[in-house]
């Protein structure tokens, strides 16, 4: 398939990146924090202090926007994870909770190699990259955001999907004592999403290990989480333990909450309104009070690369 | 306790500047959070969330100056409740720029389809709208020209509580603990003005003023 680079929104309009430039002063800071605060050497070895280790060997990747990526601080404090806490901020306040080490994905379902994969596993398996994707959030807000992972389709394929696996489902980790916000019954846990075959083997399709360079915080979703540019930020269900091959469509948490307000497919769609609000604009996280909205972009601005996936479809239908 | 008697002319002028300070103290906390940058990655949101809140705590606590008048039997309480209903009117109007300049930059074609389309839209909205001349017909002046009319027109403010908690049960994606506890906080001040609310007044009363005074009339 051939993928044609977008050429939309001018980079100098951005958010600009001044954090990253400090990251490792950043990360230093963080790291005393931890030690200080757990006190004892052996604990920074532990699962806590993972989060913003630097990935070896990131190669960059054809398939960034050469917008400039929202700040760091602003990717990781402003959160949807509701696993973590429903306030946008909750999840950087809750992020200590998760541990994600050890952690193992479970592959199953319609595929001839069944199995289990561990995080240190696909982190050495798999060539990672940086992808600079824009994300759009359900909610009428978007950043863009610098993940480090690789393409889903090359972690499904070693697991010998069968033809009968039609869909993709993922599934969230779900253990109330390290993920807070499932102590109550906000959402019907385990947070669940899917994909159809052809959206799950796409080459924009990444499941995401880190962020600017570093393994993913907690609250973006770590160890591992999906990311689909295309579709709103709900699809891209974070810290991964579980995917199965379907043959039938499976269920994904907020559409079978509110059907008529969140579609199995939410592509992003500015003719497709959500029915409390417009989904013709968007706010750019960073850009600050006086910003004026920027209009959204049918398939986030990835149609040339994905509108194919749904040729023929009615989008309004499917939304 | 001495309820209203012996009369305390110096309360009700020092409450005044006191809760004045205190209704202020939100929206002073928000510009400063605005100003040192503690704000957040969002500021928009926070400003509606917060100047939304804040517009129907202060209705609620409007609703809750008769039944706590009757619990107390603190006729002065009543002195105070132009001023909360008037904040509730001011952060409400604040909560309402906000939409029309920082969310929507004075669309008005989004504005209205917005206020037509959107049925949360649509009752804050309302709401607002039942707010204004309340706000308007809050004085003295007014007071004494509509006489007993007065009364009768500021019952709008029952309606304007359910709308407002329902702008908020309906705007909410799926966490409803915070506006159910509105919703039960209102429907708890409305059932006190119920017929039915007067038991437990009395069961309360009788406690907290004693065998003391009873003034019947100004149980309304
Ligand atoms: C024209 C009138 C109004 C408009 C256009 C309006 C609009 C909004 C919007 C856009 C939100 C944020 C929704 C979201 O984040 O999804 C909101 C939240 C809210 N509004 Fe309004 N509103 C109006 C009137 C009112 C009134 C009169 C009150 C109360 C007396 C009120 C109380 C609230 C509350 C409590 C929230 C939720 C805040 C939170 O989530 O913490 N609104 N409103």
């Amino acid at each position: 398939m051939l993928i044609k680079r977008p050429n939309d929104i001018p980079a100098s309009e951005i958010t600009p990146q001044s954090v990253y430039l400090r990251r490792r002063e950043l990360l230093r800071a963080a790291m005393a924090g931890v030690g200080a605060a757990v006190g004892g050497a052996a604990l920074l070895s532990a699962p806590a202090a993972r989060a913003g280790a630097p990935i070896a060997d990131v190669r960059p990747s054809r398939f960034s926007t050469d917008e400039t990526p929202t700040e760091r601080e602003l990717i990781t404090s402003y959160n949807n994870f509701y696993e973590l806490g429903t306030d946008k901020g909750d999840p950087k306040r809750n992020a200590a909770q998760l541990q994600t080490r050890p952690w193992q994905v479970v592959v199953e379902g319609a595929c001839e190699a069944p199995g289990v994969i561990g995080i240190e596993d696909i982190l050495r398996d798999f060539p990672q990259e940086e992808r600079i994707y824009r994300l759009r959030c359900v909610e009428a807000w978007a950043m863009v955001v610098p993940w480090v992972g690789f393409p889903l389709a090359a972690l499904l394929k070693r697991f010998k999907p069968t033809s009968q696996a039609k869909y993709v489902a993922f599934e969230t980790l779900y253990d109330p004592k390290m993920l807070p916000g499932q102590r109550r019954r906000v959402l019907d846990w385990p947070y669940r999403e899917g994909l159809r075959m052809d959206e799950a083997m796409h080459p924009l399709t990444m499941l995401a290990t880190g962020l600017y360079g570093e393994l993913l915080p907690s609250q973006n979703g770590a160890p591992l989480r999906l990311v689909v540019p295309w579709k709103y930020g709900f699809k891209s269900i974070k810290s991964i333990v579980r995917i199965t091959f379907t043959e039938d469509e499976p269920p994904a948490t907020w559409n079978r909450m509110q059907p008529n307000e969140y579609g199995f497919y939410a592509n992003v769609n500015p003719d497709v309104d959500h029915p409390r609000w417009s989904q013709k604009s968007h706010r750019m996280i960073g850009e600050g009070l006086f910003a004026r909205k920027r209009p959204t972009l049918k398939f986030n601005g990835y149609g040339e690369q994905v509108a194919a996936l749904y040729a023929g479809m009615d989008l309004a239908k499917f939304y | 306790m001495a309820a209203t008697r012996p009369r305390v002319d110096w309360l009700v002028p020092t409450l005044k500047p006191v809760l004045f300070a205190a209704c202020l103290l939100p929206l002073l906390l928000l510009v400063w959070r605005l100003v040192d940058g503690t704000i957040g990655p969002n500021p928009v949101e926070v400003i509606t969330h917060d100047t939304g809140d804040w517009a129907l705590r202060l209705l609620l606590a409007t609703l809750a100056v008769t039944p706590l008048r009757r619990l107390t039997g603190w006729r002065w309480l009543v002195r105070l409740r132009r001023m909360l209903g008037l904040f509730a009117f001011c952060y409400a109007m604040l909560h309402f720029t906000t939409y029309l300049w920082l969310d929507q930059f004075f669309d008005w074609q989004a504005i209205l389809a917005d206020i037509a389309k959107r049925p949360y839209i649509t009752v804050g909205f309302a709401a607002l709208l039942l707010m204004l001349p309340l706000a308007v017909t809050s004085t003295k002046g007014w007071q004494r020209r509509l006489g007993a009319r007065w009364k009768q027109l500021h019952r709008l403010v029952y309606a304007i509580g359910v709308l407002a908690v329902l702008h908020y049960l309906w705007l909410v994606k799926a966490d409803l603990l915070e506006p159910a506890i509105y919703a039960g906080v209102l429907a708890a001040l409305l059932a006190a003005r119920m017929p039915c609310g007067d038991w437990w007044r009395r069961c309360c009363r009788r406690r907290l003023v004693g065998a003391g005074r009873q003034d019947v009339s100004a149980v309304r």
